[in-house]
């Protein structure tokens, strides 16, 4: 009952029109008959390169099998096996960059849609016996673990903890749980329920869950370890946002996308219920190419009334942006304008953003990563109006942890420095990792990360024990 | 959730406010703050710690009722609950090493001046304070400062008090009159701080000034804060909120400072005509 369609069901998605001023989710999901349909797409072949391709392994074709036969529930608990999250997994990895670009249906058509149906097994996700792997009851009784920073790596690690009976406590700065997945990701892409749904995984295996509580600064590490917890892992997060340092960044109606996009996603400055506000936005620019830039465009777009554009210094091939979004983006009418960097940005008499200098760029070699590197094209300078620029061009480390931990061993750039395995740090019973080890990431190598410290943990305490 | 044990109205814009939290006042130092948000629909703001209490786990806090969030706050009785308050945040003020300073305040920036006063003080330094106030309703603590400091000058926008004249125009006084400082301390509106660093230029003495910023997040993640100084991006929640005043892009801070104005003032004018009889 192979299906062969050269390409995928297409997922059911809310109309550009319609999405223009909602934050309601813009996929819709497949239905069972759709899912069942793209399942078959999946040819179960031997050498499954799309497990390889996957950070955390995931059992693909094993799970894709099961909603073949209609067992969705199987395919929810398959995934659990090795993801804990694949209701955001399925909304927020860029499958087209990792294994739906492995799968050997690429050869002459479209891959198989793994994401769309991750996702749709991920509401078969059930509190019960049969899912076992992930939801059972938990008895606490092993050493306490302190878990820094509510992200998807936080989480991921204290779910796995809580699964080997530690008991785990997350503490999280903010007054909401889950990071970036709160603070960063739009709810038209990742929405509150889902979340929520998330979260509470965590709460019915007992992690408990602190907020308001900054470590490094409400508490240290070293008061954590001298207070009953065994293990401590950081991830904090990516930290501070980066800037360009050009003239003009400091003027009004200059944001940065962390704060543009926390305003909406944490304190819900779009609605009218809420205090928080955001300045009129006229014609925005966004600097950047990668998946915040998109989410504050969108944002944008949904905001305001006027124009809403992209600029990047590379192509759009070289975008790290998920690719359905960046459709999407388009959908949404957001222009895009590739190979142009901005040089400064001029401000009128009130010191208020009136437009945007820049530069064209063209590809000229490669950088160390092997990725495409731009030169200016000519000393030209060019102009753009705009009345909101939103700067996304990614985040340096945050200092408060190291800060107060001295003996805490940082590399050149600042981010915690790991000296064995995956996760263990310079100091005994501190582990790190996600964006507070290896830079602005993906929600799938946060979660990687999380997996691989609770075993690290477990298997350091195991020894001890 | 943050009870509220005491609250003490100052005058009819300023009120002193004590806070049940714990881990906030075993660790709060001189110089730091909080974030706070009253409810789950007000927004995230900073405020001063103007004491703590590790034995009794209390803050306390004074705030100027200027915007909604402040108005929110000042809604709520003694035995409420906040929801939220982060902290303590920022590095403390450094206040050793000094023989001599002058501490300048203007209005509710006494908040952050007294607990300084207090650490240097206790350090064995002179202080000569001036403080600056509207008018004579709205001077605070001037008993309290009086108690530990070396001299104190209160002036006052309008002279109700009886002294009509700019901190600044004080400072200038002692510095022309021959008083030498290790350094200049300012916190206030921004403005003054930058008037208090053109007098301390001069003289080439030492000026630190307390950047006030529109926050969300207070720990680095939102960039709201960002300043220039020194020419490079500082953010005032975790590399300040204290910096050489000589090295600060004053200008850029006003101009961050009101990005948000118009809509601030909208709200507030929405709140008012909501709560009839609320003091703009």
């Amino acid at each position: 009952m192979i299906n062969n369609s050269k390409i995928k069901e297409s997922m059911p998605t809310r109309s550009a029109k319609e999405r223009a001023k909602t934050f309601e989710e813009v996929e819709l999901g497949y239905g069972e008959e759709t899912a069942i349909k793209e399942a078959c797409r999946c040819l179960s072949c031997m050498a499954k390169p799309c497990v390889s391709a996957c950070p955390i392994a995931v059992d693909i074709p094993g799970f894709i099998s099961k909603i073949k036969t209609g067992d969705f529930k199987g395919a929810c608990a398959v995934i659990n096996k090795s993801n804990p999250f694949p209701e955001i997994c399925g909304r927020v990895c860029s499958q087209e960059k990792q294994c739906e670009k492995a799968c050997i249906r690429r050869k002459t058509g479209e891959p198989v849609a793994i994401g769309n149906l991750e996702r749709f097994a991920s509401e078969y996700f059930e509190n019960s016996n049969e899912n076992s792997e992930l939801v059972g009851k938990s008895n606490p009784q092993k050493y306490k673990i302190a878990v820094v920073g509510s992200g998807p790596s936080g989480m991921t690690c204290a779910l796995e903890l809580a699964k080997k009976d530690f008991d785990v406590t997350i503490f999280e700065a903010l007054h909401e749980f889950g990071g970036v997945l709160v603070y960063g990701i739009p709810k038209f892409r990742l929405p509150k329920e889902i979340l929520n749904k998330a979260v509470n995984k965590l709460k019915l295996r007992n992690v408990k869950m602190i907020n308001n509580c900054l470590i490094g600064n409400t508490i240290t590490i070293d008061e954590l370890l001298n207070s009953g917890y065994s293990a401590i892992y950081i991830s904090s997060g990516a930290g501070l946002p980066k800037f360009m340092n050009i003239k003009g960044e400091g003027l009004s109606g200059v944001y940065c996308a962390n704060e543009f996009l926390t305003r909406i996603n944490l304190m819900n400055a779009h609605s009218s219920d809420y205090d928080t506000p955001l300045t009129e936005l006229g014609d925005v620019i966004v600097i950047g190419g990668g998946n915040v830039a998109i989410d504050a465009a969108r944002c944008a777009k949904r905001l305001g009334t006027g124009e809403v554009t992209i600029m990047y210094r590379r192509g759009e091939a070289e975008m790290p942006a998920r690719l359905s979004e960046v459709e999407h983006a388009k959908e949404e009418n957001i222009k895009f304008e590739f190979f142009k960097t901005p040089l400064e940005f001029v401000g009128d008499e009130d010191g208020k953003i009136k437009e945007i200098k820049y530069q064209n760029m063209v590809y000229f070699g490669a950088d160390n990563s092997g990725r495409k590197s731009v030169i200016p094209t000519s000393n030209e300078i060019h102009k753009m109006r705009a009345d909101t620029i939103i700067i996304a061009i990614g985040s340096e480390t945050n200092p408060l942890i190291p800060r107060s931990t001295p003996d805490l061993e940082c590399d050149e750039f600042g981010k915690i420095a790991i000296k064995s395995g995956f996760t263990r740090t310079s100091k005994p019973f501190v582990y790190a990792g996600g964006d507070a080890v290896i830079g602005a990431a993906t929600v799938i190598s946060a979660i990687d990360s999380g997996k691989k410290a609770a075993l690290e943990i477990s298997k350091d305490f195991e020894a001890r024990s | 959730m943050f009870e509220i044990l005491q609250k003490t109205r100052f005058n009819d814009y300023t009120v002193h406010m004590v806070l049940k939290a714990p881990m906030i006042a075993e660790k709060a130092k001189a110089g730091q703050f909080v974030i706070l948000r009253t409810d789950k629909f007000a927004e995230r703001i900073p405020l001063t710690i103007f004491n703590a209490d590790s034995a009794k786990g209390t803050i306390e806090i004074i705030y100027q009722k200027v915007g909604v969030a402040t108005y929110k706050l000042d809604k709520k009785s003694e035995g409420d609950f906040i929801e939220d308050v982060l902290g303590p945040l920022g590095k403390p003020s450094k206040l050793e090493g000094y023989k001599k300073v002058a501490l300048v305040s203007g209005g509710v920036g006494i908040a952050a001046a007294y607990p300084m006063a207090k650490v240097l003080y206790k350090n064995g330094c002179k202080t000569d304070v001036i403080l600056g106030f509207r008018n004579k309703e709205f001077i605070i603590l001037e008993d309290a400062m009086k108690s530990i400091s070396n001299s104190i000058e209160i002036v006052t926008d309008d002279g109700s008090n009886g002294k009509k004249a700019l901190v600044t125009d004080m400072l200038k006084d002692k510095l022309e009159g021959g008083e030498r400082y290790d350094a200049v301390l300012s916190v206030g509106s921004i403005p003054m701080m930058k008037a208090v660093c053109d007098i301390t230029k001069i003289y080439k003495i030492k000026s630190i000034v307390s950047m006030t910023a529109i926050m969300i997040d207070g720990t680095g993640m939102c960039g709201g804060c960002r300043l220039k100084v020194g020419g490079k991006t500082k953010f005032a929640c975790v590399d300040g909120p204290e910096f050489y005043g000589y090295e600060v892009d004053f200008y850029e801070a006003i101009i961050r400072n009101r990005m948000f104005k118009i809509q601030e003032d909208r709200a507030r004018e929405k709140y008012c005509n909501l709560y009839k009889g609320v003091k703009l």
